[in-house]
Formats: C-alpha cells, structure tokens, sequence
C-alpha cells in the first residue's frame, strides 16, 4: 500500500484538519521544516551529551568529596538537560517565537506561584 | 484587468512562500494549541513537585527514601527515557523526509523505550509496596506515588499515542505532509522527557534532609 497520499481524495479530506490549505503545499512545508530542523548526526550528538551529563549526575551523587556543592552542581546539570531537549529535540530553538513564548509563560508562572508557596510556608529555612 | 492597478490578474497557485498556514497567526493552530497544553503541563507537575518538596523530611514513620531508593536502578530508567527522546527525533526527521520505513522503526523503538521505562516503574512501585510503603503509609509515600503515578500516567497516553502513529502510518493514513502529527505527538513525548529531568534531580538524586532543603 502506498503511503503517499497525497493524490488521495480519502487523505486530502481528512488532512483538511491540518491548516495547510492543500496536501502538496503541506508536503512541500514538512520538507522545508526538515530543512530548518537539525540532522540526525547533531540529534545524535545532542543525545550523547544528555547521556554524558546524567552520567555525570549520577556520579557526582555517590562522590563524598564534594557533598557540598551537591545540589548546586545538580540543579545545574538538570538545566542544562532540559533547556537542550527543549531547544533541540522540542526545536524552540528553529521554531517561531511565539510557542516558546507560551512555553515558557507556563514555567514563569508555575515558578512564580510555587516559589511564593514554598517561601510562605518557610521550606527553604533551617 | 485589474482596475485598480490597470495589470492583468492572472490566477496562479500560492508559491511556498506566500503559503504557510491560513491561520491568524501563520502558524498551525494544531501546534500553538499543543505549546498551550504544555505550558499549563508545567502548571500541573509543578504543583506536584512544589508539594513533594513541601513534604519532604516531615514523615514520622517509615519507610523513608533512603530505606528504598535505588539510583542505579532508576538511573538505567532515566537513560532508557532520554534514548526514547532520541529515537522520536529521528521518527520525526524521517517523516519529514518521507522515509515511511524508519518512521515506523523509530517510533516503535519509542514505544518499546517507553514501555521499558513503564515496566521499571511498576517493579519499583510493586517492591516498594512490598516494604512496607504506600499511598497511605506517610507522607513521602502519599507524595512520591502522586508525582511519579501522575509522570506514568502521562509516559502510558505516550506510548498509546504513538502506537496509534505506527497503526495510522501501516494504514497508508499518515503520509509525509501529515508530520506535523508525528511533531505534535513527539512535543507530548518530550515534554514527558523533561519532567522526568526534574523529578530525577529532586526526588532521587537530592538526599532527603539536606542543608538547603530541611523544612521547619
């Protein structure tokens, strides 16, 4: 069976939902945002450096040597993470600026009210 | 004749670049929709994890995190669901190439990612259950099976909605100009990737109790 519905009719009224106004054109659109969009070998690249950062965690967790720059060192390393899945693998950074506008709207907000939360209710003193 | 401009007006399909979406923003609704959800997503878990945190340290009775945690064993699930990010990537890259064979390749390796990672969570919920650690046993119990339950709950609709994508694309219904799909499923499923960045760092990793985080 093919997949390449384009000529369709059956495809072409069920892609309607996508905004495209027509498969060719919507066709065209995914192989340009694949032009935008990084190549599998830094998709790759980006990957390893995740799994090189959570080895790293993992390792700083059992080193006794340095318990004091513990969480410090290991809220850093969960930043860089996520700020790497969000900008390569969510593509924030090829992407219009109006989805990481609502993105991180979300996390402003989320930390704001729940940092006023743990303040008020004093977590972060001895 | 255009009696505006006294040109001929010559009918002809919109060029690439004059078409993006026909949408008021330009941008496809499907996709500004999907970076909604996901930032009220951050909205949810971060209540979860504010209440975890406000918790943690003031259970009277055991068992405690340290009594059962075992990073190792949870850093294997961190590195199966930061391989499944990788592998939805290039499920998207091949769709967007028009590579319907590895589309299907890669995104049934997410699935199974995903399912690996689902299957280590329900051995780590069903021994710590057996030691004694409920959802009604303390507060770290209470807490710790609310966030991580709520994260499987959100990793199984995952797995679900990308088996879905393997059925639609061996039915011929999910042609190359229909990526934006696979992109909208593969946000849902990294965004599931991030939180699980957090709750690594805050549940696991930071040792209940310390300097920074002892409550009053």
């Amino acid at each position: 069976m093919s997949n390449e519905a384009v000529e369709d009719p059956k495809s072409v009224t069920t892609a309607a939902t996508q905004d495209a106004p027509d498969p060719a054109v919507r066709t065209r659109l995914a192989r340009r945002s694949r032009a935008r969009h990084p190549s599998d070998a830094e998709y790759i690249r980006i990957a390893l450096i995740l799994a090189a950062l959570t080895g790293a965690e993992i390792a700083v967790y059992y080193f006794d040597s340095i318990k004091s720059l513990l969480i410090p060192l290991l809220f850093a390393f969960a930043i860089v993470k996520f700020t790497l899945v969000v900008l390569w693998f969510m593509h924030l950074k090829f992407d219009n600026k109006l989805y990481a506008r609502f993105f991180t709207g979300g996390i402003f907000f989320a930390l704001t009210v729940y940092a006023i939360v743990l303040l008020t209710l004093r977590v972060f003193q001895n | 004749m255009d009696i505006t401009t006294g040109e001929h007006m010559t009918p002809h399909p919109p060029s690439e670049e004059e078409v993006e979406f026909d949408t008021s923003t330009g941008l496809p609704n499907l996709k500004v929709a999907m970076w909604i959800f996901l930032g009220s997503e951050c909205l949810l878990f971060g209540a979860l994890i504010t209440t975890y945190v406000l918790y943690r340290g003031r259970s009277t009775v055991g068992p405690y995190p340290h009594d059962l945690f075992d990073i190792g064993y949870t850093s294997v699930s961190s590195f199966v669901l930061l391989a499944s990010s990788l592998t939805m990537v290039l499920a998207l890259a091949a769709i967007q190439r028009g590579d319907h064979g590895r589309l299907r390749v890669w995104l049934l390796a997410t699935a199974l990612l995903g399912m690996t990672f689902i299957g280590g969570q329900v051995y780590e919920f069903t021994s710590f259950v057996r030691e004694g650690l409920t959802l009604h046993t303390n507060l770290f119990g209470t807490t710790f099976f609310v966030l991580t339950g709520f994260h499987g709950v959100h990793v199984t609709v995952g797995i679900l909605m990308l088996l879905s994508l393997v059925a639609l694309s061996l039915a011929g219904r999910l042609p190359q100009d229909r990526a934006l799909t696979v992109e909208l499923v593969g946000l849902y499923w990294h965004f599931v990737d991030i939180v699980w960045i957090i709750i690594f760092t805050v549940v696991y990793l930071i040792p209940t109790g310390h300097a920074n985080l002892v409550p009053r």
